[in-house]
């Protein structure tokens, strides 16, 4: 029944067009909302929808589209809503690759991007925009935060490990860029791979005394099931990313102990948060994860600057969102000279909650007013 | 390295192996018995999967939860067979991809449409969890010696009923003669439903013993089926014993690829780049070894027919 | 048999009387028998008709969008557009020569990653290769595809000659393997972006001509599917087209008569990597971008179902499944988040119901269905 109601939601929003006026706003959300990894998009979806219903406004409308985790898809739709719908703001996208497809596109041709998901460093770097905001995080931040956190926490011989792609390469540089220490070794798994038997042999082969590693959805599921049954003894730590409400829980068990860095915890204490995680429990009937922050902060953005000025008028708009006058749900938010947030990085750790379940509570903050390292890079 | 860490890594590939066998099987009697090419036997794979997790889940019962993974995975085959698959016997191959093109959309967004977006929670039971010590102070999750072991059991399995039963005699002679087999009075769409239902029950169970190690998700399916045909390719289509050793052969190179190539990259290369660079190459490591093979022996190694 | 025989130019299947009458029963164009006789001449018409009007709205709805001010339509024409040259390609090596490729997908990466790689390297001013000679990059278009087309023969000459030892689903599974060496490769190589794909800052230029508008890129592309189908046909009318129907149909029969059939195969098989490999590098300027997901396995399978889906070996098959396939993936997607599920509801309708394609439920059976 649920999802019924879901998707008469789904075609509720995507054929708000008929009620447009002049000054209203559109905003264009491109998804990932099918296949593997889509609770990823729906979370940024949901939050983002509850932060325009708490707001009350009618002048807003959002036209979502799934992008499959197709970077040419993506694109395509981007091209829709640009040139079709006429969009005045587009967000959405979950993924870094496509986030690359899409993006520098998008805001060449004067249209503005809020990212709720995506950092990657060109973005970040060489290829920043005047109407490129990232809303979440630059892709370093996290995995930086936990090399600086294991370090002050004494550990002195982690192994790491990553997927050999871009992002995985990134998030262990990242790692020892903040860390600043010799890592016994690093190890490169492959994209989706589902069986970590020989990695596991490996780790318990060699003469670590801690794991950091970033293992994405599906695969940090599968890494950590694995980990269980071995009877490796050693703490393990990576990025909010493997370790989200939603993925903890079907990992069961296996997560409890795990430690990660987040930009958020549910159960971080300020009064935005509060609002948050209520109102979205309520709506949705789970708890969210931070993708559903993220996606809650860029709509909360939005709205902030939409006090000030309309899309339409482009430098007070672009104003309005750096000064970033907004309550976020994760505290303190600011936005650096290349528009990708400087803020605090808190560790959690996975516990069996109230009800048997894996959650994470709050430990304390990693690191403080992390900034990414390209924004020297950005030429604006 | 130490060869109790090459003895493991044997063991991981074997255990491998023996899951994409369970895969492997049901895909070359389907093509051997039917000439069926079934690109929708990963979603087999998925049902298994879910089912299990759902009744694990709701009865705390791992075994009941096996039981009905296999058994919603016949069944689901079965029905497939009776309401599409069948139209598909004398149609070309590519209607046959197209087709099972289609169920596998189907399958998938209906498997998300029932059971939400995020993945499902499965875990092995209590009793299977810790790990034995093997001589060589091994230590080798019992979880993954169990999968082994019930690997060899299906294997052996398979071979007294296509080689003893009366089922098995249908099997072999619909393998050599399709035509033949009507003639003997023997009732094919009959014998083809229950081929195609045994296939998807193998491959539900290779989806619910090893969903319990992986994330349970749609799409699941997808990288094990087109390992699977890279087994039955190598082994031969139609040959349940190629499938054996293509399975072994798959799961071991894969596994010590994984292992040893970036650390024999180590040798001439700084370790950071060795690792990527080594990781790239076993990545490909495995469609290499198919190329070479298929290159050398056209039919794969044991091929049973065309 | 004989009054079956359409006396048309655009017909895509010249072949001898002889090697209808001794069609195998197995061949990969599957049933048998053939339409009434007096069903000849109208429903040739019929096809006629229907193809016409495929290529006639194909080319006059995207005018007519621009001039309406409709940018989106042109782009999503172009789209249609060079995946259905991508599927005439294919369905060259499918269709005509029997050779079911499961592996397309890295020539149409190839020719994207020529484009982009090109750009980058004229955007940069850093040359592409030094040893043995210096290869700067290049941002026309012009070079761009020559480059493109040849490099995506050369590897297609490298995988078919090896592949071509094999028959049936080996070779399916064996296209396929080369295909995923090389997704993997893109992947992991870091030098132009691995997954994250590498970007195209101006798209590829022509001399006279502004390719950045969309209008022009339209009808270069349309121009480019119009030049692939012709080529096709011309192919497959000539002498050559004769030996590799017959090759698909009974290879023993053409190497009796002198042909070998291997070579005729690799020579289609390099000439439909080539036509697929053009269709990747106009892509690539099209989205500004290339990324190892067009490498990927799914986009060989997609390629496939379109020409699967528009009707195997026909000349305007791969046109009717790429409209049809690209229109329900954009369309359905703003409806519900299961699309998908519908999609794969209608291919599966088309397969069951609607044999041998689109084209054969809108324009009626080919002679030698």
């Amino acid at each position: 029944m649920k999802q019924i109601t879901r998707l008469g939601l789904g075609l509720l929003l995507s054929s708000s067009l008929a009620t447009a006026h002049a000054d209203d706003v559109k905003i264009g959300m491109i998804t990932t909302l099918s296949g593997g990894g889509s609770h990823l998009g729906v979370d940024v979806r949901d939050g983002f929808m509850l932060a325009l219903e708490q707001s009350g406004r009618d002048d807003v409308e959002v036209l979502i589209q799934d992008d499959a985790n197709r970077p040419d898809l993506a694109r395509s739709l981007a091209n829709e809503f640009m040139q079709r719908d006429e969009v005045d703001i587009l967000t959405g996208i979950i993924w870094s690759n496509l986030a690359m497809a899409v993006v520098p596109a998008v805001v060449r041709q004067g249209t503005f991007y809020l990212s709720p998901n995506a950092g990657p460093s060109d973005l970040a770097g060489r290829m920043c925009h005047e109407n490129y905001f990232n809303v979440a995080y630059q892709n370093d931040n996290l995995h930086g935060a936990m090399g600086a956190y294991m370090r002050e926490q004494g550990y002195e011989r982690p192994i790491i490990m990553a997927p050999n792609y871009p992002a995985g390469t990134d998030a262990l540089a990242g790692f020892k860029h903040l860390y600043e220490g010799e890592v016994v070794d690093e190890l490169y798994t492959q994209m989706g791979q589902t069986d970590y038997a020989a990695e596991i042999a490996q780790i318990r082969a060699s003469d670590a005394d801690s794991l950091f590693f970033f293992l994405p959805g599906g695969m940090g599921i599968s890494f950590m099931k694995q980990w269980e049954g071995s009877g490796v003894d050693m703490p393990i730590f990576g990025a909010a990313f493997s370790f989200d409400e939603i993925l903890i829980k079907a990992v069961g068990s296996a997560a409890i102990g795990a430690r990660n860095t987040s930009l958020w915890a549910y159960d971080l204490e300020n009064d935005a948060n509060e609002r948050f995680v209520e109102g979205f429990r309520e709506a949705y009937d789970r708890t969210p994860t931070l993708y559903a922050a993220q996606g809650y902060d860029t709509a909360n953005l939005i709205l902030s600057a939409l006090e000030v000025a309309h899309p339409d008028d482009k430098d007070a708009f672009r104003e309005a969102l750096r000064a970033a006058d907004f309550d976020s749900v994760r505290g303190d938010f600011r936005f650096g000279p290349n528009q990708h947030p400087i803020q605090d990085i808190y560790v959690r750790e996975v516990v069996e909650g109230d009800d048997g379940q894996p959650t994470n509570r709050l430990l304390g903050i990693a690191i403080e007013d992390i900034q990414d390292v390209y924004f020297e890079e950005c030429q604006m | 390295m130490s060869v109790t860490l090459l003895i493991e890594q044997i063991l991981n590939g074997v255990q491998l192996g023996t899951m994409l066998f369970l895969m492997a099987s049901g895909l070359t009697l389907v093509f051997g018995v039917m000439g069926l090419i079934n690109l929708a036997h990963g979603s087999f794979y998925m049902v298994g999967a879910y089912a299990t997790a759902a009744v694990t889940a709701s009865t705390g019962s791992f075994l009941m939860g096996l039981a009905a993974g296999m058994t919603a995975a016949a069944l689901v085959g079965a029905l497939v067979e009776l309401l599409v698959i069948r139209r598909l016997y004398h149609r070309p191959h590519l209607d046959q991809v197209l087709a099972t093109f289609a169920l596998i959309l189907i399958f998938s967004e209906g498997t998300r449409w029932i059971f939400g977006s995020s993945p499902m929670r499965l875990s092995p039971p209590s009793w299977l969890t810790g790990f034995v010590t093997l001589p060589g102070d091994t230590r080798y999750p019992l979880y993954r010696l169990m999968l082994i072991g019930v690997g060899i059991v299906i294997s052996i399995a398979l071979y007294f009923l296509i080689s003893k039963t009366r089922l098995g005699m249908r099997i072999r002679a619909g393998e050599s003669d399709r035509e033949m087999i009507g003639a003997l009075g023997v009732n094919i769409s009959k014998l083809y439903t229950v081929v195609f239902a045994l296939g998807a029950a193998l491959a539900g169970l290779a989806g619910a013993l090893v969903g319990a190690l992986q994330s349970v998700q749609v799409g699941m399916g997808e990288p094990v089926l087109i390992l699977a045909f890279v087994v039955i390719v190598i082994g031969g289509i139609g040959s349940i014993k190629g499938a054996l050793l293509g399975a072994l052969l798959v799961g071991l190179v894969d596994t010590l690829g994984r292992v040893y190539l970036p650390i024999f990259f180590r040798a001439f290369m700084p370790p950071s780049e060795a690792s990527g660079v080594g990781a790239a190459l076993a990545a490909m490591l495995i469609y290499i070894l198919m190329a070479v093979i298929l290159a050398f022996k056209p039919k794969g190694l044991f091929a049973a027919h065309d | 048999m004989t009054n079956n025989i359409p006396t048309s130019a655009v017909s895509s299947k010249p072949t001898s009387n002889s090697a209808r009458a001794s069609m195998p029963k197995h061949s990969h164009s599957g049933g048998s028998g053939a339409a009434p006789a007096n069903q000849a001449d109208s429903h040739f018409g019929r096809k006629g008709l229907v193809q016409i009007a495929l290529l006639g709205l194909l080319l006059l709805l995207p005018v007519a969008a621009y001039f309406f001010g409709h940018l989106y339509y042109v782009n999503l024409a172009s789209r249609i557009t060079i995946i259905a040259m991508a599927a005439v390609g294919l369905n060259l090596a499918i269709g005509y020569g029997g050779m079911v490729s499961f592996g397309h997908a890295a020539y149409f990466g190839l020719g994207g990653y020529v484009a982009g790689i090109s750009a980058y390297h004229a955007f940069d001013f850093t040359p592409f290769m030094t040893w043995p000679i210096s290869i700067p990059g290049s941002d026309s278009l012009l070079v761009v595809w020559l480059a493109a087309a040849l490099l995506c023969a050369l590897l297609a000459l490298a995988i078919g000659a090896i592949s071509l030892r094999t028959t049936g689903v080996y070779f399916i599974m064996i296209t396929l393997a080369f295909a995923q060496m090389i997704y993997y490769f893109a992947n992991s190589w870091p030098t132009y972006g691995g997954e994250d794909g590498l970007p195209i800052y101006i798209r590829n230029s022509l001399p006279l001509v502004d390719t950045t508008n969309a209008l022009t890129y339209f009808l270069i592309c349309f121009g480019g599917l119009v030049m692939a189908m012709a080529v096709t046909s011309r192919l497959m009318k000539s002498r050559f087209g004769a030996a590799l129907t017959m090759a698909r149909l009974n290879d023993v029969r053409l190497a009796t008569a002198g042909v070998s059939p291997y070579p005729v195969r690799l020579v289609a098989f390099v000439i439909s990597a080539a036509i697929t490999g053009l269709a990747g590098a106009l892509y690539a300027d099209l989205n500004g971008f290339v990324s190892p997901s067009v490498l990927s396995w799914h986009f060989s399978g997609e390629l496939m179902v379109i020409v699967i889906l528009g009707g195997v070996g026909r000349l305007y098959g791969p046109l009717a499944g790429a409209i049809l396939f690209v229109m329900m993936e954009t369309f359905l997607g703003g409806i519900t988040q299961y699309w998908q599920l519908f999609l794969g509801l209608v291919l599966l309708g088309v397969v069951l119901f609607a044999k041998h394609g689109i084209m054969g439920w809108l324009a009626g059976r080919e002679r030698n269905e």
